[in-house]
């Protein structure tokens, strides 16, 4: 069911969004600001199940594009997200009837939220990535043959573009040299679907799932309860299922370079109590892979969160430091994001790795036996 | 300032440390040996508790006043004024950004108890520059002059300016700073890309907190100047900053809010000195709190995470800290189980514990109970049951040793430093922990960490690694930039090291941009330091 979402709702979404950001995604804290800057002045964020859709609803997801460290320097205007948005309504000649998220986790999951508050509009509860990818092209709705374009992309200044690509990947191309154009970051509107697209192609409850990750993690340390136990209990009840801790440990190595504009890297954490206890983890803005001893512990799209150990506090990438001391929590992916297409586009292969996709579920110790020899 | 060679004549420093309830004092020969340490009261009247704490550390010493060649002083009283919300200047705001930037103006995430203590005036104008350098949109000289006309309407003295991507380039911020200056020559300006790194909202917050702060800073600048003028002293003075280095007295007349967080650095840095360590756990235990942090080549390892200040976020860089509430004065609970803090009788402890005639069980009264030390009258505590003594001296140690462990690195262990009033809780060893050391003088450790402080100097930009621009250029280039802003700070130029060194690559931006963060220190070139006479900005009110 449909609801407005409070100021504790908010600051919970934003943390849980964080979460599914699995260290990437940008940090949600100005996103947050933006949003309460809109609650503050009067304006409700309504949130929408995807079946309380109308029947012929047009629906425009919308977000933003760019690096996440521009987007903490050249703070937002306000005005570019509306204009790529009713760029994208002109070009279609139709009004839409809500905004809807294509990434839940990470800083994107906050502007459809500013978005429907500036417009009077509700967001939809559901999402194309369920966590934080680094391409427009890795969304579950061009998985399952939506088409990206036309989209609309807009700058702080008052330009604004429609792009119609050739696919979806040449659409992530086009829209990337407009954005450093741009200034670095760029508002868009990917993706124009009616309500049967939207049900088909979605990943379903994340704003939801991430408002029920933060305000897990908030009543837990309230409590001075276990974080982890607590956000794996609360999972069990949702279409991701499974969250299990991988490891606890201290980082001691952190390498990053940059890549074609994307920071890759491994960080290496230490258990506290044996040296030679040692868990890496690959990260390409967000953690791909992490290994222990060699082995496979969990493999994109599944997720590899870093928490802090103390708080369950999310722990982004570019703030991973030599002595921190973290909790590696893995979320198991719903079935819409394994299948055969997903993981061509989202899973390993999609980002250049050889390792083979297995499920979290099949990499715990107790399932060995399910794990395909190598 | 003429110094005559031999022992008799040799240069000394003083080294100050203004706490909240303490002010303590040190003097450090030639040698760096560290002559004398006192402990007095910190006083309302700034001039008064240093002058106190002057006279008390120079009585006796028949000290010819003229080798005393600088004095250190960390202070608490700026931080102290934005928490309590007093004593801030009513500050103008210019952001240059527009179009950008407008959904979140300046100040718009305050707490609303400190907008209204500060009542800023905001204002949003033209100006800024992208990640690479273009304009965001020019300046408009008329929209500045109006916006100096509402200042001086407002009765207001003191502006921060921010400019978007200011550290890429702080051309905007110079020129906005020369147009208003030109309408109010009085006018006081805080730019934002002399205050912070990037990340918009953090750097402008530190600004603006920098320029409440400017009033307050001449005072108390004055005021220990006055102190020093009047106990005989005429030695440069100079403020500790918050990664241990630090800025002449002048310097701070523009600088007010590089004191914040300088009290932990300092304690850690004093303990390491006193100790003869570059790399160790330093655990501070006073008479409410324990702080431990750990000393990587003699500095203290930084926080990941953003400082929130009064409730101001900041992108300060502080040292990586727990604190515990475990002191001197921690009370001690006995049922269910045996606790200890965290609720103290803090400065009370001279009245309210058992070995002062209090009635109050302490941390104290038991370390006293267990032998570990010989504070106020131990008859006192000699009923007080034999186990009950054994189990709390354990408890302490095994706490201060679950912290160290904590703040480890690696598993290799780490020699432990202690210091501060509540050392006495600790026995001489503690679990796990290969070597304890509980220094002479741990008292005043932050005093002496004042004392030692170098001078630094800090680069923190974006580059475009290219074809014209390699990386090792990149970082020849900060490291030569910040080397040069260590010297004209007063380093000695054949001491400046480079500290550190942090390359963050930016993500989806095209050819490879970097923020380069490089630190350099020296020693303080002493015979470079400014005396009152040479500089007449340091009259005395």
């Amino acid at each position: 069911m449909g609801y407005d979402l409070t100021p504790q709702g908010l600051h919970d979404l934003a943390e849980g969004a964080a979460v599914l950001g699995t260290g990437g995604g940008g940090d949600p804290y100005i996103g947050r600001l933006l949003v309460e800057r809109e609650m503050a002045a009067g304006r409700r964020v309504r949130v929408i199940g995807a079946d309380e859709l109308p029947g012929d609803a047009l629906v425009l997801p919308s977000s933003m594009m760019g690096a996440p460290t521009v987007f903490v320097e050249k703070l937002p205007s306000g005005g570019g997200n509306v204009a790529a948005f009713r760029a994208l309504e002109e070009h279609l000649g139709r009004r839409a009837h809500a905004v809807m998220p294509t990434e839940c986790g990470g800083l994107n999951s906050m502007i459809p939220l500013m978005l429907g508050a500036q417009l009077g509009l509700p967001v939809v509860d559901a999402d194309g990535m369920g966590r934080a990818f680094p391409e427009l092209q890795m969304q579950t709705f061009g998985v399952l043959g939506v088409s990206g374009s036309p989209m609309a992309i807009a700058s702080d200044h008052g330009d604004v573009c429609v792009i119609t690509a050739g696919d979806n990947k040449r659409m992530e191309q086009l829209a990337r040299a407009l954005t450093i154009q741009m200034g670095g970051a760029s508002y868009i509107s990917d993706y124009p679907m009616d309500t049967a697209e939207v049900r088909r192609t979605s990943v379903r409850g994340t704003l939801s799932l991430c408002r029920d990750i933060g305000r897990t993690l908030r009543e837990a340390r309230a409590a001075h309860a276990d974080p982890f136990d607590a956000l794996s209990v609360m999972l069990a009840g949702t279409i991701y299922s499974l969250g299990v801790v991988l490891f606890r440990g201290k980082v001691v190595d952190v390498e990053r370079r940059t890549v074609d504009g994307f920071a890759r890297g491994r960080a290496r954490l230490q258990a506290a109590d044996d040296p030679g206890d040692v868990l890496e983890i690959t990260f390409q803005n967000e953690h791909l892979v992490a290994r222990r001893d060699g082995r496979v512990l969990a493999i994109v799209p599944d997720l590899i969160c870093t928490l802090a150990t103390e708080t369950g506090a999310p722990v982004p990438t570019e703030s991973l430091a030599y002595g921190q001391r973290l909790t590696v929590f893995a979320i198991s992916t719903p079935p819409i994001m394994r299948t055969p297409d997903a993981l061509a586009c989202f899973g390993p292969a999609g980002f250049g790795l050889t390792d083979p996709y297995v499920p979290l579920e099949n990499l715990l110790p107790g399932s060995l036996a399910k794990t395909p020899a190598p | 300032m003429t110094r005559i060679p031999g022992k008799e004549h040799a240069a000394v420093r003083i080294g100050i440390d203004v706490g909240g309830t303490h002010t303590d004092a040190v003097l450090l020969d030639q040698d760096m040996n560290v002559v004398a340490g006192i402990k007095t009261a910190t006083t309302a009247d700034v001039t008064g508790g240093v002058v106190t704490a002057l006279s008390t550390l120079l009585e006796g010493s028949r000290l010819d006043r003229g080798r005393i060649s600088a004095v250190m002083i960390g202070t608490t009283h700026f931080t102290n004024a934005l928490v309590t919300r007093r004593r801030l200047a009513r500050t103008g705001v210019v952001r240059l950004a527009l179009p950008a930037t407008a959904a979140l103006p300046p100040t718009s995430a305050w707490p609303a108890e400190l907008v209204d203590a500060v009542r800023p005036v905001v204002r949003l104008c033209h100006g800024g520059h992208e990640f690479d350098g273009r304009p965001i949109s020019p300046l408009d000289p008329d929209e500045l002059k109006r916006v100096a006309a509402d200042l001086a309407a407002h009765d207001i003295t003191t502006v921060a300016i921010s400019s978007v991507f200011s550290p890429v380039t702080a051309e905007a911020e110079l020129a906005a700073a020369g147009i208003l200056r030109a309408e109010l020559p009085h006018l006081r300006v805080s730019l934002s890309h002399q205050i912070g790194r990037i990340r918009m909202l953090e750097r402008e917050n530190a600004t603006v907190v920098n320029a409440c702060l400017l009033d307050l800073a001449d005072e108390i600048v004055d005021a220990f100047a006055a102190a020093l003028a009047a106990v005989g002293v005429r030695a440069p003075l100079f403020l500790s900053q918050n990664d241990g280095t630090l800025m002449d007295a002048e310097y701070t007349r523009s600088y007010p809010v590089r004191t914040f967080a300088s009290g932990p650095t300092n304690s850690m840095r004093g303990a390491a000195f006193l100790a003869g360590l570059a790399d160790a756990a330093v655990v501070d235990i006073g008479g409410t709190t324990t702080d431990v942090g750990v000393l990587t080549g003699g500095y203290p390892r930084q926080a990941g995470t953003d400082v929130d200040i009064a409730g101001v976020r900041t992108n300060f860089r502080m040292p990586d800290v727990v604190s515990v509430g475990l002191g001197g004065g921690s009370r001690v609970t006995r049922r269910p189980e045996l606790r200890i803090g965290p609720d103290s009788v803090g400065y009370q402890l001279t009245e309210q514990a058992l070995v002062f005639g209090g009635r109050t069980l302490t941390a104290t009264d038991l370390a006293v109970a267990a032998g570990l030390a010989e504070v106020g009258d131990r008859s006192l505590v000699r009923g007080l049951d034999r186990d009950l003594v054994r189990r709390g001296a354990a408890w302490m140690a095994d706490r201060v040793a679950g912290l160290v462990d904590q703040m480890r690195l690696s598993a290799e262990p780490l020699p432990v430093v202690i210091v501060g009033g509540g050392a006495i809780l600790m026995p001489a060893e503690l679990p796990g922990v290969p070597e304890v050391r509980i220094p002479g003088h741990h008292g005043v450790a932050n005093a002496i960490g004042a004392a030692i402080g170098q001078i630094g100097g800090e680069v923190d930009r974006l580059f475009l690694i290219g074809s014209q621009l390699t990386r090792d250029d990149v970082l020849d280039q900060a490291r030569a930039e910040a080397t040069d802003l260590a010297v004209s700070a007063g380093a000695v130029p054949s001491s400046v090291e480079i500290v550190h060194v942090d390359e963050i690559h930016v993500n989806y931006l095209p050819g490879n941009a970097v923020r380069v963060i490089v630190r350099a220190v020296g020693d303080l070139d002493l015979g470079r330091a400014r005396t009152p006479e040479e500089d007449p900005q340091w009259a005395t009110t």
